[in-house]
Formats: structure tokens, sequence, C-alpha cells
């Protein structure tokens, strides 16, 4: 298990702003009358993303009022599930993988590289607040490992340099181009593949 | 090797684009409406004939998984409920379908639900695959614009409605009931089976629950039969399969391949080979990080299907192929896997809770050369105490790989942590009740 504390600093106040009510109640639409409980995941996910990245107290409150059940169910939820953060991280969330298969292929350089352009230790905000990084475990893309992800997109393929030039595009707010960093096409074998080999020539 | 045209996941690499119009010149929505009139019978015993096998990991028979849900609809709705949340280290063959070949998954899901009557599915991704979900999703509005699911779907007469799930990030969500209490929004703790969910499952209701590359392939075994999927593979591990190879290969990648072939074809021919030769091959990961690992001695023979690799004590799994060289510390490597399971554990069973940290820190010690000689044996009762103590399979999940670990490379550790414990004389423990068990079982 793994522990979360909500932040020390919390807003008095939350409320959804328009856009989010209305992708709220689309998504409690989606599923059976009486059970809009099902939806707690879906709105701790709109309050992250109205609030800068992170969900605090009162916004759980608010979901607990808006789905008419217990404060303290929502606070259980928010807590269990790791992708929702109780407290700031930075505009640009950068999440390194470091579970075996990312492992043996190098996720370590990976972690260095934010160590050295980010801040030294995880979950820390930069020095211009705008990034932080931590580790986390499998992200599910497993063979074009090492990778990581920045806020929603995937980072494939790195090595220490290639991370390095993301980390420094971020710092100056572009947005890097994600997928592979070594230009093979999604999942498919470098070097030529043996498979599907007709439809590649097509 | 498979030939091409018997691969079911033709745009496995997205040659061909994901769209509607692509999809169907691939042969998806082709003639859904005449695999619903053979009725849900004919459907269900296809399957069964095609001896297709759920591809989520546990290998359960899917023909009869659906022949489970009652026969007709009382009170209660029916549910149809698509495991997508992939997250065992060295699988990813979920996200490939997900957004290179959405419509096979979405029609499955319509000839699916027909079969086990259900009007709604909810497909549960696990939130990491945001931009993949929003994939699916725009294939999704495509089919309900095309008049593919909705209302009279296809033409079929059956109404359905598909929803995606989003999850946040909990490996746990990947067993069936965790992943159902996750939907009806609380955390994702396992339920005690039984009431299986095929009669008390989503809001009590009957429920099916199947991986993504289980459904996505049943369109392609109706239309081409299940004596057509039946003749690839060996007897009861039929059909074809999305190898996942990573880790120490020169070029790591996806593949459809046939059931039982080779794990080193697999390697050589479609990875590339090991990096450093074939004699570098340090151990491999056959089925993702909760199936034991095999020494590189039993790698030569081995071929990857269920029950051949049951015989070898470890197990097919996920199909995610984690080769591992003699470049790496093969102790370091399983001493990060007890960390994945240790931070992964809902905490709901206290052998599981406590025994996967447990299990880390030993295993990290370990790895630095700080543990003492009896430690060993500690470890390996550790693990026998998690393993059947819990309510759901992630006890044998993260006590499976130290056991593998332990089976074939004790000496390893053993060289490695050679002192003797502080505490150096031998007590006398008292006989336990259950002693006789104890020895029976080592």
């Amino acid at each position: 298990m793994s522990l979360k504390r909500p932040a020390k600093d919390q807003p008095e106040d939350f409320k959804f702003n328009s856009s989010s009510l209305d992708a709220a109640n689309k998504i409690i639409s989606r599923y059976p009358n009486g059970k809009q409980q099902s939806a707690v995941m879906a709105l701790l996910y709109l309050a992250q993303k109205q609030n800068n990245n992170w969900i605090p107290l009162a916004a759980m409150k608010y979901i607990a009022k808006f789905l008419n059940m217990p404060y303290i169910k929502v606070y259980e939820v928010a807590t269990f599930y790791s992708m929702f953060n109780l407290s700031p991280v930075g505009k640009y969330f950068i999440q390194v993988c470091t579970t075996t298969p990312c492992m043996i292929r190098g996720a370590s350089k990976l972690v260095e590289a934010c160590k050295e352009k980010i801040s030294e230790n995880e979950s820390e905000l930069s020095p211009d607040k705008n990034c932080s990084w931590m580790e986390v475990e499998c992200l599910g893309a497993c063979v074009t490992a090492p990778m990581m992800q920045i806020n929603d997109d995937y980072y494939e393929d790195l090595d220490k340099e290639k991370t390095l030039e993301i980390l420094n595009k971020i710092l100056n707010d572009e947005s890097p181009k994600p997928g592979s960093y070594r230009g093979r096409i999604n999942n498919e074998p470098e070097n030529g593949r043996k498979t599907l080999m007709e439809l590649k020539n097509a | 090797m498979l030939k091409d045209q018997d691969r079911i996941f033709q745009n496995l690499y997205n040659d061909l684009g994901s769209d509607l119009t692509s999809s169907q010149k691939r042969g998806d929505w082709v003639n859904t409406k005449e695999i619903t009139e053979k009725g849900r019978d004919w459907i269900i015993n296809e399957i069964k004939n095609s001896q297709l096998r759920g591809r989520g990991g546990a290998g359960f028979p899917t023909g009869l998984k659906w022949s489970f849900a009652p026969k007709e609809v009382g009170s209660r709705p029916h549910y149809l409920v698509i495991n997508g949340d992939e997250s065992e280290p060295g699988t990813c063959k979920d996200r490939d379908i997900l957004r290179f070949e959405p419509h096979k998954l979405i029609e499955g899901c319509l000839i699916a639900s027909y079969a086990i009557q259900a009007h709604v599915c909810y497909i549960y991704i696990r939130g990491e695959y945001f931009v993949d979900g929003q994939k699916l999703q725009a294939a999704i509005d495509e089919a309900y614009e095309k008049k593919l699911i909705g209302k009279n779907a296809a033409g079929t007469g059956w109404d359905l409605d598909i929803y995606i799930h989003y999850g946040a990030g909990a490996y746990i969500c990947g067993e069936e009931t965790a992943l159902l209490e996750s939907i009806e929004g609380n955390k994702g703790q396992p339920r005690l089976k039984p009431p299986f969910p095929a009669l008390i499952g989503l809001y009590g209701c009957p429920t099916i629950i199947n991986n993504v590359e289980t459904i996505a392939v049943v369109p392609t075994i109706l239309r081409r039969g299940g004596k057509w999927f039946a003749s690839l593979g060996r007897e009861k591990n039929t059909g074809t399969k999305i190898f996942c190879i990573s880790g120490n290969v020169n070029n790591p990648c996806n593949v459809e391949e046939e059931m039982n072939i080779s794990l080193k074809e697999l390697i050589e021919v479609h990875a590339g080979g090991v990096i450093g030769g074939w004699d570098n091959l340090q151990a491999v990961i056959p089925g993702g990080s909760s199936m034991p690992l095999i020494p590189k001695e039993k790698c030569e023979t081995l071929t990857m299907d269920f029950d051949s690799l049951a015989a070898e004590k470890s197990g097919l799994g996920t199909a995610g192929v984690v080769v591992i060289n003699k470049d790496q510390d093969i102790i370091k490597c399983m001493a990060r896997i007890a960390r994945f399971y240790k931070h992964e554990s809902c905490g709901q069973c206290t052998p599981c809770r406590e025994g996967s940290g447990w299990m880390w820190r030993m295993l990290e010690r370990m790895a630095k050369g700080e543990a003492s000689k009896d430690e060993i044996d500690m470890l390996g009762d550790v693990t026998k105490q998690i393993e059947g103590h819990t309510i759901c399979a992630f006890g044998e999940g993260s006590s499976w790989p130290v056991q593998g670990l332990l089976r074939h490379f004790k000496d390893e550790i053993k060289k490695r942590n050679n002192f003797d414990p502080i505490v150096k004389e031998t007590q006398n423990i008292p006989y336990l009740v259950d002693q006789h068990l104890l020895d029976n079982n080592a």
C-alpha cells in the first residue's frame, strides 16, 4: 500500500465551473438511476483538472454533496487511487516508470535526468514552480521501455540525453512530441519486422 | 511462424488506420447481423468449440464463462464489463487494441452482449491510458453515428450502450471483483467469491467480465469458425495471442503469434535476440511479473502456452515476456517486482498487506548481501504464508515471483548472503497445532 496525505494548505472553497458541471452531469447519466456514486472517480478527475492538477479537501466535500454520498467515501476513493494528487504538483507532472522491465533498460538514467533538471527529491516543485516529477509503478508501455509520462502523454524509448532534451523543452514551456524517441512506429520491432510484411509495403 | 492471413490483429502496428472505414475493409462489422441471427446458443457453442481461453491471465474458457450467465433475464438486468486495466509489468497488448483495433473490440462487445443478453457494457480502462481511451471513445462515437451500436445496433434488433470508465492507477482493479467495486464508486478491494459475478456482479446483477483481447478476437472466430481457431496452437491451448517481448532483447516488440510457439523463436526471430547473444541470457519471466521466472537452461525447449508453462511451475499469464540477461542483477530485479507488489497491495487482507512489504525489505537486503543465511528459508516461509491466504489472487501473484527466484537462484542468494544470524543458539520451539501441515507441505 502507498501512503498519501492531503496538503497542509487547503483552499476554503471549491465549486465546479460550468464546463465541469456539464461534463459531470453527462458522466452521471451513464450509470443507472440511483447509482450516481459510480461517477465519483470521473468527478474527481474533473476536479483535479479544474484545480491545477490536484484535489483539495473542499472538492471532495463538494463532490460528496453533488453525488449524495458520505464525504468519507469520497475521501477513501481519493486516497486509495494513486492518480489522484492530494497536494499541488507542477503544471507539467512527470511520472517516470521504474518497474523491472523499465529498470533493466535503464530507467535510473531518467530519474537522474529529472533530479538534475527539476528537483533533487521527487514530488518537489522545480525552482520555477512549473514542474514536478515522481517515480511510479508500471505504466504499461514495457515494450518501449524506458519511458515516462508527462500529463497525459507517453514519451517512449528514452535515454538520458533524450530525457534531458524533453525536460529542457518543458522548462521552456514548449510541448515536445509524444511517442517513441527512437523513431520506431508504435510497438513494431525495429530493424525489420518479420510479420504483416505485405501491409508495410502496401 | 504464423501465416499473415491467420493474424487476427492486422492493424497491430497501425499500418492501415483505426477508423471505421479502414476497419470495415479489414472485415469488421461486415456481417454482424448474420452472426447474431444464428442465435445465442450457436455463438456460445462456437466459442466453446474454438476452445478460446481468457487472455487476461487466468486462462478460463470463455465459452464456459458466458454459459454461466442466466438464460432468462429476470428482474435484474445483465451487464458486460470489459477489463482494460492492463497494469501487469511486462504487458502492453491491450493498449494497442484500444488505439489501433477499437472496432474489433466494439463489435466483440456487441456480439458478447447479445450472447449474454446485456444492454449495457462498461469498458474499464486504466487511467494512465487516457489518450488511448480517447481514441476508443472516438471509435465508439463513430459507431453510434453509423448506428452500429445504440438502438437496434447494426440492424440486429439488439440495443446496446457502451461506456468507458477510467481507473486511476490501481493495479488491483485488474482483479475482476475489485474492478466491479471500482465501477460502483468504491475503493478497489476484491470481493469474496462465491457468489461469482456471473450471478451477482455489478450493482448485484449478473455480470460477465472479459479481457479486452478476449472480446476483440470473438468476431473473427465467429466469422472464420471455431474450427479454424482450434486448428492453431494445440489442444486446449488454441488460437493466436499477442506476445509482448520486453527487457534485454535487441528489438523489443509486440507480436501476434500462434499459441505453443517456442520461446526461443519468439526471442530470436521477432525480438532480434538477447542483447549479448543467447548465451548471455539469464532468465525469462514468461507471463508478466506475477509468473515465476524460468532459468536459461529451460528456455531452450520451452513452448509458450498455458499448460506447458504450468508444467514448468510458471504460467502464461498475460504473455508479457520479460527477458533478463546476465548483465542484470537477478535479485535486484525481483526486489523491484516485490516493491511493485508492496505498492499495489490493496490492504484488505493482512497476509498480503504485511507480507508484500516484508518480502520487499528482505529482498532488498539480500540484493545488497546484508541478509543472514537463515533468512533465505524465512523468505520462502513468508511466501507460503501469503499464498492461498488472501481473498484474491494477488497473494499468489506477489509470492510466486519470489518463489521462482528461490527455486532457481537460491545458490546465488546464498553466495551473496553468507553470514550467520546474530542470535545463534537453537531455540526450543514448541510444537504448533498445525505443525503436521507444514511438515507435509515442506
